[in-house]
């Protein structure tokens, strides 16, 4: 499975999809950071995330923070529930400042 | 990149500790409160579940905490181990190798494994409280009855006492070994409850000199869980050594937070946020720890900052009881540490790759022996003799590296006697002795299977069911043996019952109605006894789902001589019957005897010679090939004329006189040689049925020698003998 950033309009909205882990983490690093060029106000819906590691959470940690030191405002969106385990595992929701919204019909039963 | 690099080492740790599991079992069947066992069949499966947890396998996690429970409690005398446990615990066992096969594999366990686990996990249910049984609530399994003497000391039983706080920061390269921590986070859900995790972000560089597959992450853990230090710390296991880990007791303060401080990498002010952030300390003992820490830089130096335990001590908040248990503690790790320090893995390819240099430079060694022979310089020479011998030495060696005791491949059976005999409602006894015989690796493990064989010929034919055994006044319990020891160069191995014995008649006849001994031929006891080993031969009345179906003796007799052994069998009706396997040492590099026949060099495994005459010169070929030896009618092979080579006119001719499984022979030879080592090169698959000979070698000379099968020249001067016999 692999790992790809889509640019879905000339906007700046994009979809993250694939396994967002160690093994694409070169990879993704050099995406993510193309994408903060494009635009002042950029949408990354994690919507086609189906797996995260700390790796992956390393990433997210580290786009948000790069987009801050550029003054690109950056949002991310639609976390699955790979993402959410992760980002409540270790409770960087509020590091990452982004609303997660988790869906009604599963909103019980994934997360331990 | 579909396995993490130590997922194979997980593999082979958790294999190892399954073997350990059933070793103890099958002590605990024998004697079921042995409390050694116990533990370490606690440990197993403790070890288990905590390895596979950190690579996600959460089917074995869950799984192995099912049965670490019931351990508990029999460790705890709660529960005893009876047979029915015993039996349980074995299937657990099985279930989490093919588990761990399933992982090795790469894929998930299917419906019918997981059927399994279920019914096995309901089984062991029922051996728990019914609190502790409940499927949705795996934290709280094991309910701390009375007091613990060690961690409730000295204060009350608060939420306090069972909140640890752990500190962590991950190595750079853990995510590069295939370790995630955030397993690590949800492994220890497994040990209690994650109060609080606090994410330390701060090492993460700015997004240009960030390395993604490195990891910069660390946390800071409240941790309510009712398991000892030990327990956590093992969690860490695979991480320790690259990372930065410290767990903090359940009423930890300011000392421990303190000291917590001086050694993260993180300031003090930042850390203490933290510590403040996820509960750990308040913002009034926050303040008193930085007063006390700038107090202490202005009392002396940063380096000489009290140590942690002085600290404590000059707190006077530690407890005699802990600093004790801390130092057993410590000492047991030691003692691991150095006992893991005298054990090395190698992997078996670079210890293969080592013998074959040591073979190649044997060779290269009789090279050299033969030139300095031909050059009249003693100092040479000397030195020539003083590498030889250090050659010598080398070989030995290196070849010592690949034996491996054949304990662990008796013990195995074990296991199998017990459920052979359940399936056959025998009441069978296995006893081992030798098990300390080592033996190289390659011979061992093609043993195994000859030797299941055998056992459970022996089980299933040899030993009779109880009734019978009555009948014939013989203890209604069966004996089985097994055996191994060292004689003169090889190594023997005994599978001994004292069952009814083979059936002469019966195989006689067998062998008759197939053809394979005309109708009136009357063989001794052991031409009868080798006839079962003739492809498809089965005496036995009823084939059961063991054996019986005359598949396999003779695939056991195959899968010896491969291994250039021999086997032999003593039988006698009513009292049972022996299987005594014969291996040489060692495959690779033997002491070998040099001889010539025509011009053609030959080498004799030089365990296997008695002594080398000359040819009496009364004693003329071809139509008696007998020697009078003291005594002892000695029988002759003309190895020229055996390989149908041309005579060559040699004055005088030699006999070497060998010896194999108790039968000795004369093999009538031109020249002797003398000693060599010599190493054995397989011969090609085009030579590879070749009658008498079992290998080639390569002389110093560079020539090559064909190595002599000694059983099996010995097998054909004995057969050549008994056939004109019956003429």
């Amino acid at each position: 499975m692999e790992c790809r950033l889509i640019q879905q309009d000339r906007r700046g909205s994009f979809v993250l999809e694939g396994e967002l882990t160690i093994h694409h983490a070169l990879d993704m690093k050099q995406a993510l950071l193309s994408v903060l060029a494009q635009s002042e106000s950029i949408e990354i819906s994690l919507a086609g995330v189906t797996e995260m590691d700390t790796a992956g959470a390393q990433l997210l940690l580290m786009i948000k923070r790069a987009a801050e030191e550029q003054g690109v405002a950056l949002r991310l969106k639609d976390h699955t529930s790979a993402v959410r385990t992760v980002v409540e595992t270790m409770q960087l929701a509020g590091t990452l400042g982004d609303p997660m919204l988790i869906p009604g019909e599963a909103a019980d039963g994934d997360h331990p | 990149m579909s396995l993490s690099d130590a997922l194979p080492t997980f593999l082979a740790e958790a294999r190892g500790l399954l073997e350990a599991m059933e070793t103890a079992l099958g002590v605990l069947d024998g004697n079921p409160n042995d409390t050694g066992a116990i533990n370490s069949l606690f440990r197993a499966a403790h070890t288990i579940k905590g390895s596979a947890g950190l690579f996600g396998l959460d089917h074995i996690v869950d799984f192995t905490h099912e049965m670490e429970s019931v351990l508990d409690r029999v460790r705890d005398g709660a529960l005893s181990l009876n047979s029915s446990r015993i039996e349980l615990m074995l299937l657990c066992r099985d279930h989490i190798d093919r588990l761990l096969e399933v992982v090795e594999i790469g894929s998930e366990p299917d419906e019918a494994l997981l059927t399994q686990g279920e019914e096995l996990t309901a089984r062991l249910r029922q051996d728990l409280p019914a609190s502790a049984a409940s499927p949705s609530d795996p934290i709280h399994w094991a309910p701390v009855t009375g007091d613990d003497p060690v961690r409730n000391l000295g204060s009350d039983p608060t939420e306090g006492d069972t909140l640890w706080h752990l500190s962590l920061r991950f190595g750079r390269d853990v995510l590069r070994h295939g370790m995630d921590p955030l397993s690590f986070i949800h492994y220890l859900n497994t040990l209690g409850e994650v109060r609080q995790v606090y994410t330390v972000t701060d090492a993460l560089p700015p997004a240009e000199e960030m390395d993604p597959e490195s990891c910069y992450l660390g946390f800071e853990i409240r941790l309510h869980s009712e398991a000892d230090k030990q327990c956590i710390e093992d969690v860490f296991d695979f991480v320790r050594e690259e990372s930065q880990i410290r767990i903090l007791p359940p009423g930890a303060h300011f000392p421990q937070f303190l000291a917590l401080m001086q050694a993260v990498p993180e300031d003090n002010h930042r850390l203490g946020e933290i510590l403040v952030g996820c509960g750990a300390i308040t913002e009034r003992e926050l303040e008193h720890m930085l007063d006390a820490q700038a107090r202490q830089k202005s009392d002396a130096s940063p380096t000489s900052a009290p140590r942690l335990g002085e600290a404590l001590v000059q707190e006077e908040r530690i407890q005699p009881e802990l600093v004790g248990a801390a130092l057993r503690r410590q000492q047991e790790v030691r003692r691991r540490q150095a006992q893991e320090s005298r054990l090395l893995r190698v992997r078996a390819d670079k210890l293969d790759s080592l013998i074959d240099l040591v073979g190649e430079l044997v060779i290269a060694g009789a090279g050299l022996q033969a030139q300095v022979q031909g050059q009249g310089d003693t100092a040479l020479h000397e030195s020539a003799q003083e590498i030889a011998r250090l050659v010598d030495g080398i070989r030995d060696g290196a070849m010592n590296l690949r034996l491996v005791e054949i304990g662990e491949t008796f013990s195995r059976f074990g296991r199998v006697v017990r459920d052979v005999s359940r399936e056959t409602g025998k009441d069978i006894a296995l006893r081992i002795e030798g098990a300390e015989t080592e033996l190289d690796k390659t011979v061992v493990e093609r043993l195994a299977d000859p030797l299941t064989h055998l056992v459970r010929n022996a089980i299933d034919h040899g030993i009779e069911s109880p009734e019978i055994r009555q009948a014939r006044s013989k203890p209604s319990q069966g004996q089985l043996h097994l055996g191994a020891r060292h004689e003169a160069g090889s190594v023997v191995i005994e599978i001994m019952d004292d069952g009814g014995g083979l059936d002469r008649e019966r195989i006689l006849a067998k062998a008759k109605e197939r053809g394979l001994l005309p109708s009136d031929a009357e063989p001794d006891d052991a031409e009868v006894w080798n006839l079962i080993f003739e492809p498809g031969f089965s005496t036995a009345q009823s084939v059961s789902n063991l054996s019986g179906r005359g598949v396999g003796m003779d695939v056991v007799k195959q899968a010896i001589d491969a291994l250039r052994g021999g086997i032999e069998i003593e039988s006698s009706p009513g009292q049972g019957s022996t299987f005594r396997i014969r291996l040489p040492l060692s495959l690779a590099i033997i002491d070998g005897f040099r001889v010539s026949v025509s011009g053609n060099e030959y080498v004799v495994p030089l365990d296997m010679v008695l002594e080398c005459m000359e040819m009496p010169r009364d004693l003329t070929e071809g139509e008696t090939p007998h020697l009078n030896l003291r005594g002892d009618v000695l029988p002759l092979l003309p190895l020229g004329a055996f390989f149908g080579l041309p005579k060559a006119s040699v004055t005088r001719r030699n006999i070497v006189v060998v010896q194999w499984g108790g039968r000795s022979a004369g093999l009538l030879v031109d020249e002797l040689q003398g000693q060599l080592q010599a190493v054995i090169k397989p011969l090609g698959p085009l030579f590879k049925g070749l009658p008498g000979i079992s290998g080639s070698t390569i002389l110093g000379s560079g020539e090559v020698a064909l190595v002599l099968d000694v059983p099996g020249l010995l097998e054909r001067v004995v057969s050549v003998d008994s056939a004109s016999y019956l003429q």
